[in-house]
């Protein structure tokens, strides 16, 4: 396992391995060949807890514009919808996770990854420029929580 | 001979755990009356017209208890899409509209539909997280029943169990007390979802045409007619009132913009990237009917914290 780097989330130490890009939506990215395979984070995951299920809304191959909508995931506090993180052709989803979204959980960054898509490294963030985002989106995080919370 | 209430559990879509325990604990409760039968299908939504499982509910007679993950709004339309309709029966959780259970306010629409004489009662079972309060308002649908047997005398009325294979779908449902056939959404819809029938009343003629995930026409329609019942927001899903456990919506924090725009702007965005992956061009807030001028995207005064935070990422040229 490569170094990782640490964000905390009050109590929660999140992991970020440093041999893979990430995307600003909670996505990371490993290069494969001319493909890149993306997963969510420790912090998606640290968000979302338990996923239940996954449901994507295009079939490969897809051309993706960069911020569509592609799919919704469910878990047990929270879902939302999901969207692409680069444009591209997204060429495969994960199948495993359509039975059963558990990967997620158990291994994020390994056999949980989410789909690949064949596309360019532009405008993915190295490690470190990851985390200084996670600094600022965090305390928004916190407080959009907070506020559904409050209105229910 | 009066007419037996059947109770029908509408399973839930996913593997989640608690709804599981949920759904096993309502069906051993009820099966120790023998007042109500007891019916599972999987999930309403999902059931195929001409399945094994809708033919099943469409012979019930007698009045209809239904739980099911859904609005109750949604369940009650979902129903009468499929041409199992009722009177609405009010019952104790009923929020929507609290009056009570002895002044019915009929399913049937407008256009004369009229449906038999028979109660449909809709609960929605992502409010408790125990079975009691369900089986307390069965008990007060059907006194006497529900429960109120103790284990070691009730006798055990045999629980049905209709099954096929569903796939999650994703469809419109029209709310007929609602809608005046405008017919706003047949302009709007450009995948031929909707069609009329011979009397001219709009209907979801071609529902597996519909785009996944899509609720764009129920955001143009002036009534709020049109249900999506998956849908994450309340007021696409037929709700009115959050659901005690409703979840929280993390879109916001990956990656949607949705706040920012008008209903209109949002549904002619997610309807062009709907043409987009169907491989039509996408047509705009220009497509018919025709819309004035949109407003600026994202006016420059109406920029969230999430916005500012991007920005502000922006400027560091990562």
């Amino acid at each position: 396992m490569s170094p990782v780097l640490i964000f905390r989330m009050g109590q929660f130490e999140a992991e970020f391995p440093t041999d893979r890009s990430y995307a600003r939506n909670h996505m990371w990215a490993q290069r494969r060949g001319d493909l890149l395979r993306f997963g969510f984070t420790a912090y998606a995951v640290r968000l979302l807890q338990d996923v239940y299920f996954l449901d994507w809304g295009v079939e490969p191959p897809a051309e993706l514009q960069p911020r569509q909508e592609i799919g919704s995931i469910e878990s047990k506090k929270a879902e939302s919808a999901l969207f692409a993180p680069i444009g591209g052709v997204l060429t495969a989803f994960n199948g495993q996770l359509l039975d059963d979204p558990s990967a997620i959980n158990l291994d994020k960054y390994g056999a949980g990854w989410l789909f690949e898509i064949r596309g360019t490294d532009e405008g993915l963030l190295t490690p470190e420029q990851y985390l200084e985002h996670l600094g600022y989106v965090w305390p928004v995080a916190q407080k959009t929580i907070k506020g559904q919370l409050n209105e229910s | 001979m009066t007419q037996r209430c059947t109770v029908v559990l509408s399973r839930g879509q996913t593997i989640h755990p608690d709804r599981q325990e949920l759904e096993q604990q309502l069906v051993s409760q009820l099966a120790r009356d023998d007042r109500c039968e007891v019916l599972v299908v999987p999930h309403l939504y999902d059931l195929d017209a001409h399945g094994p499982c809708l033919g099943a509910l469409r012979e019930l007679e007698g009045d209809l208890i239904v739980l099911a993950w859904l609005y109750p709004r949604a369940t009650r339309w979902i129903l009468d899409r499929q041409g199992i309709r009722g009177t609405r029966g009010r019952t104790q959780l009923d929020d929507e509209d609290p009056r009570p259970e002895s002044e019915p306010l009929a399913v049937a629409p407008a256009d004369g539909r009229a449906g038999p004489a028979r109660r449909i009662y809709c609960l929605d079972l992502r409010r408790y997280e125990t079975p009691e309060p369900y089986v307390e308002a069965i008990g007060q649908i059907v006194p006497g029943t529900a429960g109120m047997a103790p284990a070691e005398t009730g006798s055990l009325v045999p629980v049905h169990s209709v099954d096929e294979t569903v796939k999650r779908r994703w469809y419109p449902v029209i709310d007929y007390s609602r809608c005046t056939n405008c017919l706003e959404c047949i302009d709007f819809c450009l995948f031929g979802v909707y069609g009329v029938d011979e009397a001219d009343k709009v209907l979801v003629e071609l529902p597996d045409h519909c785009r996944k995930g899509c609720p764009a026409c129920s955001r143009v329609c002036p009534e709020h007619a049109i249900l999506f019942p998956q849908h994450k927001s309340p007021a696409i899903a037929g709700g009115t009132l959050d659901p005690g456990d409703l979840k929280l919506d993390l879109s916001s924090l990956f990656g949607a913009a949705d706040d920012l725009l008008g209903a209109k702007d949002v549904a002619a965005r997610e309807r062009d990237e709907h043409l987009l992956i169907a491989g039509q061009r996408p047509v705009g807030t220009a497509a018919p009917p025709p819309e004035p001028p949109p407003p600026p995207v994202r006016p420059a005064d109406k920029k969230d914290d999430l916005d500012d935070l991007i920005d502000r990422l922006d400027a560091l040229d990562l």
